[in-house]
């Protein structure tokens, strides 16, 4: 198919979008981002390729290091270019984004693609009024005057819930508390009503009780703005409820993805499982023990043979050490992909399986 | 806000006490005779010990420090053994060229700094990079005394470009000419100036471009330069202001030497006269101007960090 002049050769079964009209949003077809570092280069995303639809949200979940982050950056092609390299496609919109010039780059940030990051004290400037930090994305993209983008900047403030705008617009972040000031980060984000928003761990550095608030300022958000959402987080408790689909990722790979319900009901990956375990429920009794993954994950400046998560999996064989399982997707649904030689209970799940994997 | 500045202020006069005892006994630490400038080298014992009693100078050296002192306060400097011309007026005709050349330099400074500093920090280890730090090095051995003599050599004596010593021209007179006789001394002050705002503005950009914000500001679409300019560049402005009060007395100090060495009638010219004349209260009332000035200069500083930096607490 084609979209915008590119040539975007859409395999269905790789990138299937369950229900989310034709045309997705986002395509990442084998993206690889390498940190050129001393010690020789760092695979931090290894081949990654999914597909995101108008609306959809998208929970990536990974442990700290499995490259989640980096990946954000990397489909919106944020990373400094120096010390990285970026291989593969990020076609947003139908336009192509690996290797895109700056100048094209810098029309979408902001623009159509927004980010809301991890830490919003290190996320704001803090020698820079809120106000400002708003409005400058307006009067760039949206070519507003001064007074029309405070309009704007206000009516923002007002809508991520932040109580008398008209006074928080003129503070400096030091003076909001953190859940405020993430509030703001988001407006910041929404600013221009992008159709991408990506979320980078947007809870981690908050309360408990303001992290669930925040969350479901981004839910109504993205109800309100027809908005696709891909929110990058470690806790599989914060996407549970709020996305459509989740794709777990492990040493820069996604090891599975599949539609919310799947990936909670019918877990392929032991790793998944083993995620899903250390999370901690209300339905356990107080004070027990979470289970924890033994090992840690793999130094990725190493190059892995087989599964990366083999060292740490107890259902490892001894093909799991030396070749590495494709992503398959399940017998009963084509969209629910694992990558994994020994699914958990009923190999069934595997359509295509591969000779040795079957039994 | 208020206690802040009233501490601030209580510090400051003790700090003023200390520099006027300081001032009023190095100068009296100074080898010769007032009398000997003031009657010649061969006057009697006699009148030499009657003008002695006439200037106060027989009594005991704190007894001296209290008139000096309580005159001082009254806003009476008093007056040259040897011009009779009173001190605030020396002060009055020759403080202003210090001020006009310092705030020349200044600004000749942090418009070379800034946006070199930018340029570099923009792309560490960079050709610019590489070429500005290597002159900043350059630059830092060559002291104001040696500079202006190299300066007035080759854009004086070889090119004609600016005027030589001696060739002040008063604001009052003509001000394209007072600031053409002013150009060649202020490029010598602020050449020692941008040595070290540039370095201290570079190394700051270069930590604050690692910052979080910088790719939230990236993110949004924003133009590099603007990045620079408007997100960068104020919260990697601390340490520049803090250089720059330190700078202030060797800016001061740096000044001196070249007016003295180009005969620029400012303090700096003044305070050598006076000291080779032994002209007790001229010096006195010079170094005493000289000390508040920084300090307060120092004070408008201090002040400064707040209005950049908004978490700089004021209490």
């Amino acid at each position: 198919m084609t979209q915008g002049g590119i040539e975007v050769d859409l395999d269905v079964e790789r990138f299937p979008v369950a229900g989310f009209g034709a045309a997705p949003l986002l395509v990442v077809d084998d993206l690889h981002t390498t940190f050129t570092t001393p010690r020789g280069p760092l695979r931090a995303v290894d081949g990654v390729s999914f597909s995101l639809g108008h609306n959809e949200t998208l929970g990536i979940v990974g442990e700290s290091g499995s490259g989640k982050t980096v990946l954000s950056r990397s489909i919106m092609s944020l990373l400094p270019r120096a010390d990285v390299e970026q291989t593969g496609s990020v076609v947003f919109d139908g336009r192509e984004m690996v290797g895109a010039p700056a100048k094209e780059l810098r029309a979408l940030w902001g623009a159509k693609i927004a980010m809301v990051f991890q830490d919003p004290m290190a996320a704001l400037n803090p020698v820079v009024r809120i106000g400002r930090q708003i409005t400058e994305s307006l009067r760039l993209h949206l070519d507003l005057d001064r007074r029309e983008a405070t309009a704007q900047a206000l009516s923002l403030l007002g809508q991520v819930g932040i109580a008398s705008p008209e006074i928080r617009i003129r503070s400096y972040p030091h003076q909001l508390s953190g859940g405020m000031r993430q509030r703001v980060m988001i407006a910041i984000a929404l600013a221009c009503s992008p159709r991408l928003l990506l979320a980078d761990e947007p809870t981690t550095g908050l309360d408990v009780t303001v992290q669930a608030q925040i969350l479901d300022l981004l839910v109504e958000m993205q109800a309100e703005r027809n908005m696709a959402v891909i929110l990058v987080t470690h806790d599989l408790g914060v996407v549970a409820t709020r996305a459509d689909r989740i794709a777990v990722m492990y040493a820069g790979r996604i090891v599975e993805i599949a539609a919310t319900e799947r990936i909670f009901g019918d877990t392929a990956m032991p790793y998944t499982r083993a995620l899903l375990e250390s999370t901690p429920r209300i339905s356990n009794a107080s004070h027990t023990r979470l289970a924890a993954i033994d090992g840690r994950p793999p130094d990725l400046s190493v190059p892995i043979t087989g599964c990366a998560f083999s060292e740490r999996c107890p259902s490892a064989t001894e093909r799991c050490g030396i070749e590495a399982p494709p992503l398959t997707s399940a017998r009963d649904d084509p969209t629910h992909l694992f990558a994994c030689w020994n699914p958990l209970p009923g190999a069934l799940r595997v359509r295509s399986a591969s000779k040795g994997a079957s039994s | 806000m208020a206690r802040y500045l009233l501490r601030r202020f209580l510090t400051l006069l003790g700090i003023l006490f200390a520099i006027s005892v300081g001032a009023f006994l190095l100068v009296h630490l100074l080898p010769g005779d007032p009398t000997v400038t003031i009657l010649g080298p061969n006057d009697t014992a006699h009148n030499r010990a009657v003008l002695m009693a006439q200037l106060g100078l027989n009594q005991p050296l704190w007894h001296q420090y209290l008139t000096w002192m309580s005159n001082v306060l009254q806003g009476n400097l008093g007056q040259s053994f040897v011009t009779h011309q009173s001190v605030s007026s020396a002060l009055s005709h020759a403080f202003p060229i210090d001020l006009e050349l310092i705030i020349m330099s200044q600004v000749i400074a942090l418009v070379i700094a800034i946006p070199l500093a930018l340029a570099s920090a923009r792309r560490p280890n960079g050709h610019l990079d590489r070429a500005s730090t290597t002159a900043s090095f350059a630059l830092l051995a060559l002291p104001p005394f040696i500079l202006v003599v190299l300066l007035v050599l080759i854009f004086s004596v070889h090119f004609h470009v600016f005027p030589g010593p001696s060739s002040y021209v008063p604001l009052s007179q003509n001000v394209v000419s007072n600031l053409h006789s002013l150009a060649l001394p202020a490029i010598v002050l602020a050449l020692g100036s941008v040595v070290i705002y540039f370095r201290v503005l570079r190394a700051d950009l270069i930590a604050t471009l690692q910052e979080e914000f910088i790719t939230v500001a990236r993110s949004k679409g924003l133009s590099d330069r603007y990045i620079m300019w408007r997100h960068a560049l104020r919260p990697s402005s601390i340490s520049l202001l803090a250089s720059a009060g330190l700078n202030i007395s060797s800016l001061v100090a740096g000044a001196f030497v070249v007016e003295f060495l180009l005969a620029i009638p400012g303090l700096g010219f003044e305070l050598v006269n006076s000291i080779q004349q032994v002209d007790y209260l001229m010096v006195q009332g010079i170094a005493l101007f000289v000390a508040v000035v920084v300090v307060v200069l120092n004070f408008i500083l201090d002040f400064l960090f707040s209005v950049i930096d908004p978490r700089i607490a004021r209490d």
